[in-house]
């Protein structure tokens, strides 16, 4: 026998819950109090792009595939002084050195505090190596100098809004000829449900300039939504060499904004990796801009999503000087019902001849859930190119988990080894042992969850 | 008495249709057994029913090995049982090293063994890996090469040998190992089989052609036509089927003379 359960039907209010909230930040916000004139107006010019920008909807291009109705926009609030101090702890892993040496220097960044080290011997070749903070106060000259010349505040709401209101981030700044051999480490710690994490990384090498420096972002998973807004901008300069690694590994509930460009003078190179882990929702605009003739990039992305995780990528690379270098390789594996959309255009400047580009972007989708677009793009307005891109969407071949099975592996074990030979192309171009570790250590994990 | 893979009426079919149509032979360790037989008639099916394919559903008959009916386990059960297959077609794992890859499959046996097993210390695995690829004069590089990745045709089937060599079975099938090698490439892969032959080690050679017994030399050979085991004999019912072909077989299996 059922017993019958009454049934309540209640009208909702369905266009409120439909509409995407607005941040409730305010202008008093901006921090612009004992600031250089120069940073202050940048902040609130910032600050007036940003009000003057709609939240953004999928009825725009740039957002079609990526929701932000869900985000609980109107509770976030910046972290106060110290609010570390009652928030969940950085774990000791993440100290750990990812790099198989000595770190030239580290700084964690912390809601509302921060440690910074760096060696004296980087200190006295004029090398800066800082959080946000102390810059402003240190060294407003070098920031006067690099604040807004590769990302601009008006390029979007999310980029102002990190623009106007970054309150924590990293300022390196390598003087010309001068050479880094140790890497710089650097890690965000964002826990706080409700907590808005806006940073600012600012990479500027001078002419001639050499060094490796990896960031990361973290957080635990807490019982509610957490927020990071980012600005990356990064300028490598005519000659110089500079290898960027970039890591996520937020907890569950995050929502993650970044606006994010690196431009290579002439003859410059970098080698730019995102690894992704983490988050609820990602939206990343990371763009290559090859300013200079002889410039070269690379940039490599790996990733791994679960349960209902969402990553949005969107990738320029633009050839702005002729006799320019490009290479993109994104690949990624997803189970259960997530998301990954990787969006990517090819741009070739009129005059930027003999340029030679190429994107690629490979992904695994492991359940019947999950979901992988593609979007390769050229555009290419200069005679006498090279471009060429591929994307790819895949599953475990069958044929191979018997092979692997024939050989005594049993069925988990062979799809685990199946899925790191796929990322196995991809970690051949991270630097670091501890790095690839770390992801082969969160495939495993999310591999055993994903056969229960 | 389990030193020895009994095949009893086996019977399997794929998409429905019947392929094998009772089939039985008995490979004691020790010996070399092949398998010839017309294309279509079902020795390779034999061979993918033996390891555990998916694709092959067993309507009848057992398979007893080491007194368990093999049919009744899973593919990496069976290997870790003793039971080898030398495909015909290997398989490419992009991104997985020979050696990666080997590692993962002693590991696999060790923890069947012990579940607490923290698997083969690295030095030992690379002398037992370098022991191996030395018996079978297999270069040195193999072992950071992607597994089956570009792989040439020859150098397939030598990687197969080597597999087979580090995980020791003791019943090995090589499907069609032959095909598609030249008769250098031929001679390497049979000199490594025969370097691994011995008491511990029954085989089961499965080949369309006789080539291949010049170099592995068989105790029994049986004929396969039409989904059943229909002539056996000694090494000259080979030589017998390269001079006069098949069609005497077949005239002997229509005039109703059993096998």
């Amino acid at each position: 026998m059922t017993k019958e359960t009454p049934k309540i039907v209640t009208r909702a209010r369905r266009r409120d819950e439909a509409a995407v909230k607005e941040f409730a930040f305010r202008q008093e916000m901006v921090r612009s109090a004992g600031m250089s004139e120069f940073i202050r107006n940048y902040r609130l010019q910032a600050w007036q792009t940003y009000q003057s920008l709609p939240m953004p909807t999928v009825k725009e291009e740039a957002w079609r595939r990526t929701d932000l109705r869900g985000l609980e926009a109107d509770l976030f609030r910046l972290p106060q002084n110290e609010a570390y101090l009652d928030l969940a702890p950085l774990p000791e892993e993440l100290m750990r050195p990812i790099a198989d040496g000595e770190h030239g220097g580290q700084i964690i960044l912390m809601p509302g505090g921060s440690q910074v080290n760096l060696s004296t011997e980087l200190a006295q070749k004029g090398v800066v190596f800082t959080d946000l903070r102390t810059a402003e106060e240190k060294y407003p000259q070098i920031l006067e100098k690099v604040l807004n010349k590769v990302v601009k505040p008006t390029e979007g709401k999310f980029a102002a809004l990190a623009a106007a209101l970054a309150d924590t981030g990293v300022l390196l700044y390598i003087p010309r000829n001068v050479e880094i051999d140790q890497p710089l480490h650097s890690l965000l710690w964002g826990p706080g449900v409700h907590l808005a994490h806006i940073s600012h990384i600012i990479v500027w090498l001078e002419e001639g300039a050499r060094a490796t420096y990896v960031h990361e972002y973290a957080s635990p998973t807490e019982a509610g939504q957490t927020l990071h807004v980012g600005l990356v901008e990064v300028h490598v300069g005519a000659g110089a060499n500079l290898r960027f690694v970039e890591l996520q590994s937020w907890g569950e509930n995050v929502w993650n904004f970044t606006h994010e460009r690196s431009q290579v003078d002439a003859d410059g190179n970098l080698d730019w990796i995102f690894g992704a882990m983490g988050g609820q929702l990602t939206k990343n605009f990371a763009d290559l801009d090859l300013i200079g003739r002889g410039a070269s990039g690379r940039m490599s992305g790996f990733y791994f999503t679960d349960g209902q995780q969402h990553l949005d990528y969107d990738s320029q690379q633009n050839h702005l000087a002729p006799n320019t270098t490009s290479d993109l390789l994104f690949k990624g594996a997803l189970i259960d019902r997530s998301r990954v959309v990787w969006q990517g255009m090819i741009y070739v400047a009129p005059g930027a001849m003999k340029t030679d580009g190429y994107q690629a972007n490979r992904n695994l989708v492991l359940s019947r859930d999950a979901r992988a677009d593609s979007i390769p793009g050229l555009e290419i307005l200069a005679d006498d190119v090279r471009c060429t891109h591929g994307a790819t969407v895949g599953k475990i071949d069958p044929d191979q988990v018997f092979y692997l099975r024939a050989r005594g592996i049993p069925k988990v074990e062979a799809e685990r080894l199946i899925v790191e030979g796929f990322f196995d192309p991809i970690m051949q171009r991270i630097p670091f042992e501890g790095v690839r570790e770390r992801f082969q250590e969160a495939i495993t994990r999310k591999m055993e969850v994903y056969h229960g | 008495m389990s030193d020895e893979l009994i095949i009893r009426n086996l019977r399997v079919s794929i998409e429905g249709k019947e392929i094998l149509k009772g089939v039985n032979l008995t490979l004691p360790k020790g010996e070399v057994h092949a398998i010839m037989g017309p294309n279509g008639t079902g020795k390779s099916t034999l061979a993918y029913t033996l390891m555990g394919h998916p694709a092959y559903e067993v309507t009848d008959g057992e398979v007893i090995f080491k007194g368990q009916n093999i049919l009744e386990l899973e593919p990496d059960e069976r290997s870790r049982l003793g039971i080898f297959l030398a495909f015909q077609y290997p398989v490419a794992i992009p991104g997985v090293t020979v050696a990666n890859f080997l590692r993962t499959a002693v590991n696999a046996r060790r923890r069947a063994q012990n579940p607490e097993d923290k698997g083969i210390p690295i030095p030992e695995f690379r002398k037992l890996l370098k022991a191996k690829m030395e018996l079978l004069k297999v270069d040195p590089s193999f072992a950071g090469r992607y597994l089956n990745d570009g792989f040439s045709g020859g150098e397939k089937k030598r990687a197969e040998i080597l597999q087979m060599a580090v995980l020791q079975p003791e019943i090995a099938i090589l499907d069609e190992t032959d095909s598609g090698l030249d008769i250098d490439a031929l001679r390497i892969v049979a000199e490594g089989v025969n370097a691994l032959r011995g008491e511990n080690l029954g085989v089961l050679v499965i080949t369309h052609y006789q080539r291949i017994l010049n170099y592995i030399r068989p105790d029994v050979v049986h004929v396969m036509m039409d989904g059943r085991i229909v002539e056996t004999g000694d090494a000259d019912l080979a030589l017998h089927l390269e001079e006069h072909g098949y069609d005497w077989v077949r005239e002997k299996v229509d005039n109703g003379t059993p096998a």
